[in-house]
């Protein structure tokens, strides 16, 4: 892999940009692997790079049917903060958080991490409350935050209307200063050149149609290239999970819904930080190119349709201009839906399963993004040593049996 | 210099009413009619605007919804709206716009000269650069956004409003050109609904700049006689100045009308723009083509236009938009703005056609006009700064691939290009249809339709008028008998309209230049994002070979315009590059909005007050007027506390409290949930809904109860009162009201249909006021006098039926403060009256209204739980030590109870609901704080558990507070500390959750 | 937005009338307590969420508050039947009929 910098940008456009290597290769497919990762988003591929990287399993393909980080991934609001109140996912997203904050500079490839700080807004008494045991519980676990009154947000976020004209004013809000968030394309393509440079092969336009077992074991996937043997199968495709499940008889606790989003025109930075209400249900943040990035709220239905319903897009908009009427006269440019895996309890499976050889990692619901890298790495770790990463271990698809439940819905972490 | 390119006469302009505007500061005057665009182009203004990446200069070249450069910052302050395109914008008098960009100002931008450092700004630089060191980032990221960003938004509160109304329609026509216009008509006419939107401010599309014979007079005749006739028609809406910005499932449409915009900043009264919510049986789409460019070197200088945009100015505006003009076409349609430019009496230097020959008609009355016409040729660049001044035009290969001999340079001021038409397949894209390549029209047309869609006109690919109009008709009449109205015949005549003779169009979308496209001057795709057709080569180069990943390297079509212009010649690029056809590599989806949506017309009226409804008890008023601060609970406006002057929010409570302990005091309780339970199987139901027995409560009895989710977690708590042996009253959370009553539907209704019961919520039907102290009943006593109120007549947890202050009531003895207590219950609107009258009555004891914090502090001395605070969904019972209200022998087994018997809940070290008391008694631990066995551990630390209540108690004389503890029943008497984020520690002991009459004896009094 | 019609007010309504519930036609075990851990975490928590056919329920909370089933394409999001509860759909995926 040929390195980036500055110098090498020099380089290349004294010859007109006509030399630059492929980021990755298009290779074909081997007969065999020792992993074979199906879903080309960000959480497949970085598990990719770090079991090639960490563990120095390079034999691994990772397997497409569409184009790489063409899902979730490219759909996303691109948050990062890992202020989560139970100790299990505390201790999973700010795994994740750390591996951002030298993500750019491992990857040699800019990924664009700017800790420009998360509030997540409180409305009422409740609220309050909540942000308090959250925010308290992240300082004894390690994680940055603070508890802020209402004229302390408006500092931070002029733009926020922090007066009592609104229906439900601002009381206050948690405070996530080394949050904020990351470029999505820039994440998939990273971690994507990282692990081709390993000798991962990334196989796109790669759909998998079975998954075929040799004496009750995983022994490779069928797919619309014909057949490719593997010693292990790790499933890494949200939204599609229980299609994969379904191939090998499993049920999982997971439903897909569309979650949407959309953005403004892009517009002169107003919005610094990355602002979150869950009780108006209103996100948003503002990108480099200047578009707000507003997400919208889930779909009730379930659906495979990359697409949801108006009025959630409505009533998100109506959030956002109650939060900041400042901006009613700025005009959608593109709204968008994706397909996100939502479980009983918010939280993510990264597990083993009853069938040998057989991982799955999926659940990520509305909040996977931020936790790419983490989730990467303790899979790759779960799929190496065939045992869960510690950090993985609560997070097994057992807990759906035992009733041992990470239920972030049930508290006040924000499950976006 | 005033309006140098108006022409004397034409146009659909009113020259009677001159407006005066101004543009950067400059200003200048145009006519009602005039776009902003028209206007600038009339005033002979070149340049609007500079380019994100590059800084260069840019001007109109476009003329409708798909202009990238002509993005201006219309108007200031609280009203000004950026990135308004300047050719949608219609002028009214004293419009004041201001370009985007520039600095110091938009003719002389002295970012240019770091423009010219493009070399190194390739699509994806950033990724590649600026890593090193990454806490330099968050420096080199402020500076890139400050570059960014096209438009400022408005720096105060918008003050105007919008709103939204919801259509039902037969048929919804969407283009109000010849096709969508035959289209209503004919729709019309069998009796059908019809909306017809067109964003434009008339309706007419093509026909407003192209007029053909139709019926041996005017088009314009036919247009306006068409217009006029369905605009009377009363089953007919015609929605002009109406963007329809998104399709959507089930063949729903929203429609966006700008009802001011044309007329200033502000909505002078009304609201500025409406939302229409469109649910439509059948939906045509007759949105017509758009224009495509050609792609050639420096094809962004002013000057550079689309042809079909030329003619658009001179026949709508009467303004011609230069002096020397060269088209660059691949088709026939491109000559007519050289004919009009022509008629216009002003100089055409002439056409490059690329193809080798056409018999079209208006070939034929361009060379009759005397246009020089190069077959075999395009313009392969231009030279200017500011504007164009000279045109490179070259014989190219029939193929169109390569520059085949010499260049000839020609002097000129305009280039016009036309790339052929794209059919406008947006809003079938929104339904989930991938569009699909035609190589007969040369562009995508509408997938399959996945909805009750049709299609017609120029976005399947007919060009021909008499197509247009006679489709037009029949889809129209189609389209209505699918909805139920006609048979499908025709009941209008199809007119006769002139036909147009047409030579066939070439595939052309990049012109080639003689040196490659890595070398040859930047020739630009996406114009709004600077992307051009040596950056998608480049990406197809670095291995971005999905049409999405280039578009996502690149940022093509990601502008406001989304691409309009240049997406299809973006994947012409991209598949010549990949060596695939333009069907292999496919098109990216475009989604909603079409053109870009204001947030406050999709937003509607659900702002302020009326964002969520407010919802007041029957004696709101009375808290007002008695300085009450309030809550929002839910939807709920309850008051909080009743500060008296002076008083601090603790004094307060400490009044409050003491005075509810020591003599009475009044709660409005109206907002708690109340759901009538009736049937003869209504004990059965509740016994299987809550943890605890109900078989045997009697009529006149209240019994608490706790309902659990099917995974054992507590989820509502209430008093349920038995009225009749198959009647009931249950309470719930103020919050819970709603999913309660939901729930217990979806339990009736789903699996036990059953059962004979019947339910409704009342909680709206009744006021509610507590009293509650040792002189509750001594007040109430006063305002009741058909009720037994002694002690054993009338005992704890009894209800009882009767007048209260002379107005039927439920009276309910019943406690949450620990305290006698009776809850009155009286018709919603008699509410105030018998609030007013009990107050009165409690006068001479001092009878204090208190609000919800006094509620929780009063509750919280007797440890009584608040689903919600202090449990959190993730709380069995036994958790909550209330193992007392789960009825184990009870037959059925109710919802929630197998949960309790896996391993999770089983554990010994759950969470366990105690009390705690501060070491230092005055010290009020903060509700959320974290419990920790040892302070000193290191962090990440192991914590047991947090406070969910905590509250000064004026009556206990100490901070008290209740928590949810591992293990803590077992560990009472020992100390827990509480780290908090100050720094302090606090240091507590776990305790009884009863801080105040352990016994209860209060409450039986 | 999704057009339900709702079999109880036989009336095509707009989406914003309901609440959607969840996969359909799920019976609460009869005797939940002789249900292993697995079955009873079955039932709970494990859900179809099929690509394609899915009948699922509605509740017409601002109409006539009654629950019903709804088979829709979770892919085209077409509805192609509404039935009450207690009735069997008429159209099934291919491998519910198996």
């Amino acid at each position: 892999m040929s390195r980036y910098s500055v110098f090498s940008l020099f380089k290349h456009a004294l010859s007109h940009h006509e030399n630059w290597q492929k980021v990755w290769r298009n290779p074909t497919p081997k007969d065999v692997y020792d992993v074979v990762i199906i879903g080309g988003g960000g959480h497949g591929l970085a598990t990719a790079y770090y079991l090639a990287k960490e563990h120095g399993i390079t034999n691994v393909a990772v397997v497409e049917k569409g184009y790489l980080g063409g899902g979730n991934t490219a759909r996303n609001t691109t948050i990062l903060r890992s202020n989560y109140l139970w100790d299990e996912a505390a201790h999973l997203f700010e795994h994740s958080m750390k591996l951002w904050e030298g993500l750019s500079q491992d990857l040699n490839y800019n990924v664009m991490y700017s800790p420009r700080g998360v509030l997540n807004l409180g409305h009422n008494l409740q609220d309050m409350r909540d942000i308090e045991r959250r925010v308290n519980a992240n300082r004894l676990n390690g994680i940055d935050g603070e508890v802020l009154n209402a004229k302390q947000v408006k500092d931070i976020c002029p733009l926020l209307d922090c007066s009592d004209r609104a229906r439900y004013p601002v009381l206050g809000a948690s405070w996530q200063a080394r949050g904020g968030v990351a470029r999505h394309d820039a994440v998939a393509w990273g971690f994507a050149r990282a692990a081709d440079s390993l000798g991962v092969d990334l196989l796109q336009q790669t759909e998998v149609i079975g998954i075929r077992r040799h004496e009750g074991a995983v022994c490779g996937v069928e797919t619309n290239r014909g057949f490719i043997a593997a010693k292990k199968v790790a499933c890494v495709t949200a939204g599609s999970s229980s299609l994969l499940a379904k191939m090998v008889g499993m049920e999982l606790p997971i439903e897909s819904h569309p979650l949407q989003a959309c953005v403004s025109e892009p517009i002169k930075p107003i919005l610094d930080t990355v602002v979150m209400s869950n009780a108006v249900h209103g996100y948003m943040s503002q990108s480099d190119k200047g578009d707000l990035v507003i997400g919208a709220g889930i779909d009730s239905y379930t659906g495979y349709g990359q697409r949801g319903s108006f009025p959630v897009i409505e009533h998100t908009l109506a959030a956002i201009c109650e939060m900041f009427p400042d901006v009613r006269r700025v005009r959608m440019n593109r709204a968008w839906g994706g397909i996100v895996d939502t479980t009983p309890d918010a939280s993510p499976i990264i597990s083993k399963t009853h069938i040998p050889g057989l991982y799955f990692n999926c659940g990520w619901g509305t909040g996977g993004f931020k936790a790419t890298p983490g989730s990467g790495n303790v899979f790759a770790h779960t799929i190496a040593k065939d045992e869960p990463h510690p950090l993985a271990k609560p997070f097994s698809i057992d807990r759906f049996h035992s009733g041992h439940l990470i239920d972030e819905h049930g508290a006040a972490g924000v499950a976006h | 210099m005033s309006q140098k390119n108006r022409l004397a006469q034409g146009g659909r302009i009113d020259r009677n009413k001159v407006l005066n505007f101004s543009f950067a500061g400059q200003t200048y005057t145009g006519y009602e009619g005039d776009t902003l665009a028209s206007a600038l182009l009339a005033n002979g203004v070149d340049v609007v605007g500079r380019s994100f990446k590059y800084s260069r200069a840019r001007g109109i070249t476009g003329h409708g919804s798909e202009e990238p450069n002509g993005v201006i910052q219309l108007g200031s302050g609280d009203s000004t709206v950026p990135n308004v395109r300047a050719t949608q914008q219609e002028l009214y008098a004293g419009l004041v716009s201001n370009p985007v960009s520039g600095w110091p100002n938009v003719n002389f931008d002295l970012m240019s000269y770091l423009g010219k450092a493009g070399a190194m700004m390739p699509p994806g630089f950033y990724y590649k650069t600026f890593m090193y060191p990454q806490k330099l980032w968050m420096t080199y990221e402020h500076f890139i956004r400050k570059a960014a960003g096209l438009g400022k938004a408005p720096t105060a509160p918008d003050p105007d409003t919008y709103d939204k109304l919801n259509q039902h329609c037969d048929v919804m026509v969407v283009g109000g050109g010849p096709a969508g216009l035959s289209a209503a008509y004919a729709a019309a006419k069998t009796g059908a609904r019809v909306i017809i939107a067109d964003e434009q401010n008339e309706m007419g599309g093509h026909l407003l700049t192209f007029d053909q014979t139709i019926n041996g007079s005017s088009g314009s005749l036919w247009l306006a006689e068409i217009v006029a006739e369905l605009s009377a028609m009363s089953n007919v809406k015609v929605l002009c100045k109406t963007t329809v910005m998104g399709y959507f499932d089930h063949n729903f449409l929203v429609a966006i009308e700008r009802r001011t915009d044309h007329l200033g900043e502000r909505a002078v009264s009304g609201t500025r723009q409406r939302s229409h919510r469109i649910r439509a049986k059948q939906v045509i789409l007759a949105a017509g083509a758009q224009e495509r460019p050609l792609v050639f070197a420096n094809n962004d200088v002013p000057g550079v236009m689309l042809a079909s945009s030329v003619t658009t100015y001179i026949k709508r505006y009467a303004v011609v938009p230069g002096h020397k003009l060269i088209v660059s076409t691949a088709n026939d349609s491109g000559y007519l703005a050289a004919i009009e430019w022509s008629k216009a009496g002003r100089h055409v230097v002439g056409i490059a056609d690329s193809r080798t020959d056409s018999d079209g008609a208006l070939v034929a009355e361009a060379k009759a006009l005397g246009i020089n016409v190069w077959f075999g040729h395009g313009v392969t660049e231009v030279k200017g700064g500011r504007r164009v001044y000279t045109a490179s035009v070259a014989p190219i290969s029939v193929q169109g691939d390569r520059v085949t001999g010499d260049i000839q340079n020609y002097d000129c001021d305009t280039v016009a290009t036309s790339g052929g038409w794209s059919p406008v397949v947006h809003l079938s894209c929104h339904t989930g249809s991938r569009p699909v390549w035609s190589d007969d029209i040369i562009g995508f047309v509408p997938g399959k339709a996945l909805q009750a869609q049709h299609c017609v006109g120029s976005i399947v690919g007919d060009h021909q008028l008499a197509d247009c109009i006679n489709n037009g008709l029949e889809t129209g009449s189609k389209a209505a008998a699918q909805a139920g109205f006609g048979e499908g015949e025709l009941l209008v005549a199809k007119p006769s309209v002139e036909w147009l003779a047409e030579g066939k169009a070439q595939a052309l979308f990049l012109v080639p230049h003689k040196k490659n496209i890595s070398r040859a001057p930047k020739q630009f795709v996406d114009l709004q994002n600077d992307v051009t057709a040596a950056g998608i080569e480049l990406a197809t180069r670095e291995g971005f070979e999905s049409i999405e990943h280039v578009k996502r390297y690149t940022a093509m079509g990601f502008g406001t315009d989304q691409g309009k212009l240049g997406n299809v010649n973006g994947m012409a690029i991209a598949a010549r590059s990949l060596g695939k056809s333009i069907e292999e590599t496919g098109t990216t989806i475009f989604r909603p909005s079409y053109t870009p949506s204001t947030f406050g017309a999709l937003a509607g009226r659900d702002a302020g007050s009326l964002f969520d409804p407010e919802r007041y008890t029957a004696m709101h008023q009375w808290h007002v007027d008695n300085g009450a601060l309030f809550e929002d609970v839910g939807q709920w406006k309850r008051p909080w506390y009743y500060p008296k002057p002076g008083e601090t929010m603790q004094q307060s409570l400490n009044r409050e409290c003491l005075a509810t302990r020591s003599s009475v005091g009044i709660l409005d309780a109206s907002t708690l949930g109340k759901i009538d339970i009736q049937g003869k199987d209504a004990r059965e139901f509740l016994n299987r809904v809550y943890t605890n027995a109900w078989s045997k409560l009697a009529v006149g009895k209240c019994r608490y109860g706790l309902m659990l989710k099917e995974d054992g977690m507590i989820m509502d708590d209430g008093v349920t009162s038995c009225l009749a042996d198959d009647h009931f009253i249950l309470t719930t959370t103020t919050g819970g009201a709603a999913n309660v009553l939901e729930w217990l539907e979806l339990w009736h209704q789903t699996e036990w249909p059953e059962l004979d019961v019947f339910m409704t919520s009342v909680t709206d039907h009744w006021s509610t006021m507590t009293i509650s102290g040792p002189n509750a009943r001594k007040v109430l006593a006063k305002v009741c006098n058909d009720i037994e109120l002694d002690k054993d007549a009338f005992k704890f947890m009894d209800w009882r039926d009767g007048t209260v202050a002379g107005v039927t009531a439920r009276v309910f003895r019943i406690s949450f403060t620990g305290e006698l207590s009776y809850e009155i219950n009286v018709p919603a609107n008699d509410g105030m009256f018998v609030w007013e009258a009990v107050i009165a009555a409690g006068e001479e004891f001092g009878i204090t209204p208190y609000g919800t914090e006094t509620m929780h502090v009063l509750r919280a001395e007797k440890g009584f739980i608040i689903v919600g605070q202090d449990t959190d969904g993730s709380v069995t019972p036994y958790d909550m030590d209330m193992g007392w209200c789960v009825g184990k022998n009870k037959e059925f087994s109710f919802i929630g109870k197998r949960s309790f018997d896996r391993s999770d809940t089983q554990k010994t070290d759950r969470k366990q609901y105690v009390g705690l008391k501060t070491k230092n008694s005055d010290e009020v631990l903060p509700e959320g704080a974290q419990a920790v066995w040892d302070p000193k551990q290191a962090i990440p630390m192991t914590m047991v558990g947090h406070v969910t209540s905590s509250y000064y108690s004026a009556v206990v004389g100490r901070s008290i507070a209740l928590a949810v503890i591992k293990e803590g029943h077992s560990h009472k008497g020992e100390t827990l500390y509480f780290p908090l984020a100050d720094g302090r520690v606090i240091e507590a002991e776990i305790c009884d959750y009863v801080f105040y009459d352990p016994k209860g004896e209060r409450q039986n009094v | 937005m999704l057009h339900l019609f709702c079999p109880y007010c036989q009336e095509l309504r707009e989406e914003d009338e309901f609440h959607y519930r969840g996969q359909a036609h799920i019976v609460r075990p009869k005797d939940p307590e002789s249900l292993s851990d697995k079955e009873w975490g079955d039932y709970l928590f494990f859900r179809h969420n099929p690509k394609g056919i899915h009948h699922e329920m509605w509740y017409h909370v601002s109409g006539c508050r009654r629950f019903f089933n709804v088979t829709r394409n979770t892919v085209t999001y077409d509805i192609y039947e509404t039935y009450k509860i207690g009735e069997t759909p008429a159209v099934t995926a291919k491998e519910e009929t198996e």
